[in-house]
């Protein structure tokens, strides 16, 4: 997983950047698989590892297959992000042991959700009952944002290659 | 890649199997893994699969555009409209309980409806945005043949 940080940090070639960027989605995904996260797991291969690809192998398409060098130096950069992990790493020293069950986060609404979970839904999955009806809310905005993304993109690029399209059509029977 | 006869035939053989495992990912959320969100880009999948393989105008044929658009709105309307249902019947906004006529099925309805709204909305824009970048440039056009 590390390694193919790296070479997406490395390559210029854009084309190997996006398979790479989609072999680290796979490798994350069988990461949260060893986790146990399977639901996230299965987006993760799914969304990461499948669709996005498509998407950005698309996206190359409309541009180039080759990065362009940056002129700017990467000093200022490179302090804000090592500042920044520091700033995390110096956090998770503060986080309970992984795994720990007097952590805060078992303690507070996750054994509500798992014993009542399935006796007020009848839905076995955990996940899914938090998902859609505990957090029901959370999960409107996120639809929302998937939503307002299509109509983002759509007005951006379909509408003016459908009236082109149209031209064309129109050419091609006269 | 209309001469690629394997890819052809493979793609043809395979994409119904994405379709069902969709379907499956989609309405066995609730029991095994998976949801909306998944389904959604999974059942997206077998169309991108179509579009990559027969090209994109055979796929807009199968899938045409406003459906699309269609799709993208209508997922989000069941969402929220399972949310203004029971407001109507006179709990909270996504309160399931009132769907039926025992909350815990109620619930189950609720969460059904709701997933149904996310798959077919992540699923129809998955499918916009591939067509509009797709649509957008010749040079894959070119490459479908």
């Amino acid at each position: 997983m590390v390694l193919t940080v790296f070479l997406i940090v490395k390559l210029h070639n854009l084309f190997a950047v996006v398979m790479i960027s989609g072999i680290y989605s796979l490798l994350a995904a069988t990461f949260f698989v060893v986790v146990d996260a399977v639901d996230v797991a299965f987006t993760e291969a799914a969304v990461g590892a499948g669709v996005s690809t498509v998407l950005m192998l698309g996206a190359l398409s409309l541009t180039t297959r080759t990065e362009k060098t940056g002129t700017r130096k990467p000093f200022v950069p490179l302090v804000v992000v090592l500042l920044t992990g520091g700033a995390l790493v110096y956090g998770t020293l503060d986080m309970p042991v992984y795994g720990d069950p007097n952590a805060p986060i078992h303690q507070h609404v996750a054994p509500v959700y798992l014993e009542e979970g399935i006796k007020e839904t009848g839905v076995p999955n955990v996940v899914t009952v938090v998902l859609a009806s505990y957090r029901s809310y959370d999960t409107m905005g996120e639809v929302t944002v998937i939503f307002t993304a299509g109509i983002a993109v759509m007005a951006l690029l379909a509408v003016g290659a459908g009236g082109r399209r149209r031209r064309k059509d129109g050419e091609d029977k006269a | 890649m209309s001469h690629h006869l394997v890819v052809r035939v493979v793609s043809k053989l395979l994409i119904p199997y994405i379709l069902l495992f969709g379907l499956y990912v989609q309405f066995h959320g609730d029991f095994g893994p998976g949801g909306g969100f998944q389904a959604g880009v999974i059942f997206a999948s077998a169309f991108i699969l179509y579009a990559l393989v027969h090209g994109l105008n055979n796929a807009r044929k199968v899938l045409p555009d406003h459906w699309v658009r269609i799709g993208v709105a209508l997922g989000l309307i069941i969402y929220a409209g399972t949310g203004v249902i029971s407001l109507f019947l006179g709990r909270n906004f996504l309160d399931y309980d009132v769907l039926s006529q025992n909350p815990v099925s109620g619930q189950h309805l609720g969460i059904f409806a709701v997933e149904f709204g996310v798959g077919l909305t992540v699923a129809s824009v998955m499918v916009a945005i591939f067509f509009a970048f797709a649509g957008r440039g010749h040079k894959i056009d070119e490459m479908e043949g």
